[in-house]
């Protein structure tokens, strides 16, 4: 046990982890595209026309897989803050402001192509459904987030007050969407709904599927290519960072 | 326990002297209330569907506007520091400070709102729903907004900042504060919605104080 | 599923604007993220380059 715990901390020091992300990201950039070509593959030229929405369902290939991920990102920020504060490791903090932007990114991208997706289907550009209005407030607690860790000086500071609001708002994430899916049904006559997905052939769902997994290694990669600038940057004044191929040729 | 009423008596008392501060809050709250009919109509009907909404916006936002003063004072004048390090845990000494908070901007509201919602033609039973919403609300409010204020304290743009923090966690609130008013004036029953909002007062008064703490120590290191 | 042309590919049973603004606003969003990240290792890069040449100059004789 004693080992197993060595070997863990020695991964979370800045001067192990740098070279690690840098042999990690590659493989999950190569998997990313990869199952992005066979997702979009079994999305466009396996997947038959849809009964009642003709071509435009099409959509939902980045639409959902856009929408779990910038949900999973959250969770992922809110494992890593926690982390940060149970052992109180400075990589945790950083990997957590990594993760921000690209889950802030699917966010958006969620919201605009169910707006997309909507306005054919049910006429209108916005429909505040259950999931959609969550996906919005979600949307808020990334920028939040984003704005908060920029705009605090110390780094330090900005990833244990980020981590606290990651945490704060993952608890909090679980009582919106309650609060939201009431409100919705309590006001929505009509059965406008973009949870009613239409009837799903297989292999529209492992389109889906092979398209998250997509967006999940693309999210993944983002976040250990961007996580070594932020090391190169803290550790600036370091001998190891000195030393390093990029910088002393 | 004498910690918590020793802040809380000390808050009173600063806040009285400057009682400009508490009023802010309250006149920011009535102005709120006047802008809407101003800008839908007068319309009475209207005014009366959205009334429940309207109220609750408003509320949320003249409380928005005051936690500002919740620590930043204390903060500049390292009279925080003092509190975090003495010997009373400081989550308690939060709690103080919020439950201060909310006598002199929250209470307030929750007390004028009778007041406004006849200008938006509400009856009597609604009144009192009102009343009831934004009185268990309002503390919610408070507790959920010491933790923004905490995380905010002395950073640039804190204000703006902690308005893009708070609000998306006072949606719950809001949901069910606005809710169980318009439940009253539908008609139907309330008390669901009141219920859920007292367990999210308790859970907020619980956990708040602890996250708030933390924090703080976060802004302080 | 078949597609009986190209043409027919690109118009997408009428929703082209909707299917491709989609499609394209995820491609442009993950170009633009792309595109950011590497210029911050440039930056970056640049930056600590300078600052060890910086800390040579003042360590020479």
């Amino acid at each position: 046990m004693e080992h197993l715990r060595i070997r863990w901390f020695q991964w979370a020091a800045p001067q192990s982890f740098y070279p690690l992300a840098g042999r990690l990201w590659p493989w999950f950039a190569a998997l990313a595209a990869v199952l992005a070509l066979a997702g979009l593959y079994l999305g466009f030229f396996v997947a038959p026309t849809d009964f009642q929405q003709g071509e435009g369902y099409r959509i939902i290939f980045v639409h959902v897989p856009a929408s779990w991920m910038s949900m999973v990102i959250y969770l992922a920020m809110a494992f890593w803050a926690f982390l940060g504060f149970t052992f109180n490791t400075r990589i945790s903090g950083m990997m957590t402001q990594a993760l921000a932007p690209t889950g802030a990114m699917f966010t958006f991208l969620s919201l605009w192509t169910g707006a997309l997706w909507g306005k054919p289907m049910w006429g209108t550009w916005w429909v505040w459904d259950a999931r959609l209005t969550s996906e919005l407030i979600l949307f808020f607690l990334y920028m939040g987030y984003i704005a908060l860790t920029s705009a605090i000086d110390d780094p330090r500071r900005a990833d244990r007050a980020g981590g606290l609001l990651a945490l704060v708002g993952a608890v909090n994430v679980p009582i919106i969407y309650f609060s939201v899916k009431w409100w919705n049904t309590l006001h929505q006559g009509a059965s406008v709904s973009l949870t009613k997905s239409p009837s799903m052939a297989a292999v529209m769902l492992w389109a889906m599927l092979v398209m998250t997994l997509a967006f999940w290694a693309y999210a993944v990669g983002m976040a250990f290519y961007r996580v070594r600038q932020t090391i190169l940057e803290r550790e600036q004044d370091a001998a190891w960072v000195g030393e390093l191929k990029e910088i002393a040729p | 326990m004498s910690a918590f009423m020793a802040v809380l008596q000390r808050d009173l008392q600063l806040a009285l002297r400057r009682k400009s501060e508490v009023l802010t809050a309250v006149f920011f709250f009535v102005v709120v209330a006047t802008l809407f009919p101003l800008a839908i109509g007068p319309e009475p009907d209207t005014l009366r569907k959205i009334a429940p909404g309207i109220l609750w916006v408003g509320a949320m936002l003249a409380s928005l506007l005051s936690l500002g003063r919740l620590f930043a004072p204390d903060y500049q004048d390292g009279s925080l520091e003092q509190m975090a390090l003495s010997q009373a845990p400081l989550p308690v000494l939060v709690a103080a400070k919020v439950t201060a908070h909310w006598l002199l901007s929250g209470l307030p509201l929750t007390l004028l709102s009778p007041l406004l919602a006849l200008q938006f033609g509400l009856d009597a039973p609604t009144m009192g729903v009102l009343l009831l919403s934004l009185l268990v609300g309002t503390p919610l409010l408070s507790f959920i907004g010491a933790v923004g204020a905490a995380l905010t304290l002395g950073v640039r743009g804190g204000e703006v900042l902690l308005s893009l923090l708070v609000l998306p966690l006072y949606i719950p609130a809001l949901v069910f504060g606005s809710g169980a008013v318009e439940a009253q004036l539908s008609g139907l029953e309330y008390g669901a919605q009141m219920s859920i909002l007292m367990a999210m007062l308790l859970l907020a008064g619980f956990f708040g104080p602890w996250a708030c703490a933390l924090a703080l120590r976060i802004a302080l290191e | 599923m078949s597609w009986n042309s190209w043409e027919e590919f690109w118009d997408m049973g009428g929703y082209a604007f909707f299917v491709w603004g989609s499609y394209g606003v995820v491609f442009a969003g993950v170009a633009l993220e792309l595109w950011l990240a590497v210029r911050r290792r440039s930056a970056v890069l640049n930056g600590l380059r300078s600052h060890r040449e910086d800390a040579y100059a003042e360590d020479a004789p």
